[in-house]
């Protein structure tokens, strides 16, 4: 507790004692009950002094203001002791919740406590000194010891260790790394000592870019988020009107029939309308679900950017993503080369060469399976068509290298492959030279991935990729996925997540994943785009709605899982909140429920609540 | 132009209330406060001067909750 929470305490325990001894004593029906006073100021001289200078600021729905007016015609009206424990109960619920919420922004704040607090830079004499990260410059270099945290993106430059990355992508194993290996900031180093030199600012280190991910969340509230607080809006309002036309017209309505008005009786069913004026429980609540919920999953290596996200994944009804990269390893090898003439080598060598200056995973493993030098002086021209291949020249002559749309492009005619794989077709001096062909592994958990959708409830299932047909097919039957559609430049992708949105129910949403590198634009147009294997890769941390730290696929239906829990907790609190309080309003104006009951319930509900909201959290078996 | 500010307030409902306040301020086109991270943000119109705008926003804070600080 802190200090202020400490000095409530306090006085919520001296005015308890001191309610009970006057309880105790025999003080008749006398001037002596004004000693009930002492507690009463105890307890409440700071809601009194708020809801003053509320008046004064014409803030006549602050709930100070209706505590104090329904404390204090308690006391008008000779319920000392009620006056008094209501003020009492308020204080312990509103010191319960202020408790809670903080208790539960420190778990989750750990939960996120990746941020290193320094790094140790080398100075020229060899010595380390502990420095702040911020002022650390690229190319610096940094020493992390066994127990440490690596504080910037950077290269291994001597040593080797394992790293603790469970806090970023929630995976236990440990990730080996030597000299030469690229690390991420915010892993935990385990054993050896690393020499590291850094290849980003601070700022711009994966831990930075995480952390600001995480404390920016739910900026972007949820449609329940909005609805409680339009809710709250006219809740309080309303049940003041309530407790006016409650005290009036009931009282006025049995004078007109010539019945005793019984003024006493309405006028403190109305008070007991004001106690649970205070839409509290249910305004703390929801936000605080959606809080555990995203720290939760953070803590599962799973960043949602918002809370409506997390609505939105609660609701998925479509799941659409990317062959490659996603569902496979995207480790692309070599797996046969067709030729119509030319050696085998010298075919991989142009093909090689052609696509030498592009990152794409077919082009490494072209390069790879070459497995020599490449001498890029050799080449001219270049032309890389988006979709298609390359066009170059290679010693002079004209090499294309990509699929049948970039034959069919140039009017080469090129001969089919029944094998599954990716085929790359070779043209040299404008005519067909032969193809190869390059295979890609599906993840190990990919099966179980889509299995664990189909288990979750998702509808339907779609793969997108820019593959031939054969490849695609064969992956959708290994993974047992029934729609596939395959050959889709980057452009087609998002005209067809565009037309499946269309298609789409009503309340179902669409989500898309991709492993972040070229779908961008397919990121952003679905309802909730999925980014996978994001450590590293800041375009897609940017693009997408949902950042899964590792690679793993069946991270998609635990998102899913999560969000659905987490949904279900809010409505939970939704429907019970408001429930008991209508319920107590009914009783309340009917004289059944009196002001201890509707203290019990408002400050009951609100516990509850937010112990429910916690629940959230605990995402670990789902 | 939006920046964030680190707040003070110890109840969700007078986040809410300080979050009307703020947004109905002359110059901030839009504000939201995040209750479990307290934090506000506001977008500023064009042209306005946010240390300025700023200093007002606290005001209708204050006045629809004493109890609550804005760290500018």
């Amino acid at each position: 507790m802190n200090r202020k929470q400490k000095k409530v305490f306090v006085r919520i325990i001296a005015a308890a004692l001191c309610t009970i001894a006057l309880v105790l004593l025999p003080l008749g029906n006398g001037p002596l009950n004004l000693l009930f006073l002492i507690p009463y100021l105890i307890i409440g001289y700071d809601i009194l002094l708020k809801a003053g200078k509320g008046i004064l600021n014409r803030q006549i729905f602050d709930e100070n203001f209706l505590m104090a007016v329904a404390t204090v015609g308690a006391i008008l009206l000779g319920e000392y002791t009620e006056g008094v424990a209501v003020m009492l109960f308020y204080q312990i619920g509103e010191l319960f919740q202020s408790y809670a919420v903080g208790k539960s922004r420190r778990n989750i704040s750990q939960l996120m406590d990746i941020r290193p607090d320094y790094a140790n830079v080398e100075k020229e004499d060899g010595s380390f000194e502990k420095s702040d990260p911020d002022e650390v410059a690229i190319g610096t270099l940094i020493l992390v010891g066994p127990g440490e945290k690596i504080p910037i993106d950077g290269v291994v430059e001597e040593g080797n260790s394992s790293l603790n990355t469970s806090a970023l992508t929630g995976e236990s194993l440990p990730r080996e790394v030597k000299a030469g290996d690229e690390v991420i900031s915010g892993c935990i180093n385990l054993n050896g000592v690393l020499r590291i030199r850094t290849i980003k600012e601070f700022g711009e280190s994966t831990v930075s870019k995480i952390l600001d991910l995480v404390e920016n969340a739910s900026s972007r509230k949820s449609q329940s988020e909005n609805f409680i607080s339009r809710f709250a809006r006219y809740y309080t309002p309303a049940v003041c009107y309530g407790a006016i036309a409650l005290a009036l017209l009931p009282p006025l309505g049995r004078m007109l029939f010539d019945l005793a008005p019984e003024w006493r009786v309405w006028v403190f069913r109305a008070l007991t309308f004001l106690v649970i004026s205070c839409p509290c429980a249910l305004v703390i609540s929801i936000p605080l679900s959606f809080f555990a919920g995203i720290g939760g999953a953070g803590n599962a290596g799973i960043l949602i950017k918002g809370s409506n996200y997390l609505e939105a994944l609660s609701k998925a009804g479509c799941v659409v993503f990317d062959k490659t990269g996603t569902m496979t390893q995207g480790v692309f090898e070599v797996i046969g080369i067709h030729t119509t003439g030319m050696e085998e080598d010298r075919l991989l060598e142009y093909a090689a060469l052609a696509e030498s200056y592009s990152s794409h995973p077919i082009s490494r493993s072209l390069q790879s399976a070459y497995g020599k030098d490449l001498d890029k002086s050799r080449l001219s021209k270049v032309e890389e068509i988006s979709g298609n291949g390359v066009a170059a020249f290679i010693d002079g002559r004209p090499v294309a290298a990509g699929n049948e749309k970039l034959m069919a492009r140039q009017g080469i005619a090129c001969e089919t492959c029944a094998e599954a794989g990716t085929v790359v077709h070779m043209a040299v001096d404008g005519a067909y030279a032969g193809y190869i062909l390059i295979a890609d592994k599906l993840k190990p958990h990919a099966k179980e991935a889509i299995a664990a959708l189909k288990k979750a409830g998702i509808r339907r299932l779609v793969m997108l990729t820019g593959d031939r047909e054969e490849a695609a097919k064969q992956t959708a039957v290994e993974l047992g996925i029934s729609e596939a559609y395959s050959g889709l430049l980057p452009g087609d992708k998002v005209d067809k997540v565009e037309e499946l949105l269309r298609k789409k129910g009503r309340k179902e949403q669409l989500i898309f994943v991709g492993d972040g590198i070229n779908d961008a634009p397919v990121l952003s147009r679905a309802d909730v785009g999925i980014a996978m294997g994001a450590l590293g890769s800041d375009a897609a941390i940017e693009a997408a709605d949902v950042v899964l730290m590792d690679d793993d696929p069946v991270k998609i239906a635990k998102a899913v899982r999560i969000a659905r829990k987490c949904m279900r907790i809010v409505y939970e609190n939704i429907y019970f909140a408001i429930g008991v309080k209508a319920l107590c309003l009914i009783l309340g104006a009917v004289g059944i429920a009196n002001m201890w009951m509707a203290i019990f319930a408002d400050v009951g509900v609100m516990v509850l609540a937010v112990l429910n909201a916690i629940r959230a959290l605990s995402v670990k078996k789902l | 132009m939006k920046k964030t500010y680190k707040i003070e307030v110890d109840c969700a409902n007078c986040a809410n209330k300080m979050e009307e306040a703020a947004k109905k301020t002359t110059g901030v086109k839009d504000a939201g406060i995040n209750f479990m991270t307290l934090k506000m943000w506001v977008d500023f119109e064009e042209g306005a001067e946010p240390a300025a705008v700023m200093r007002e926003v606290l005001k209708n804070c204050k006045k629809v909750e004493d109890d609550c600080e804005i760290y500018l």
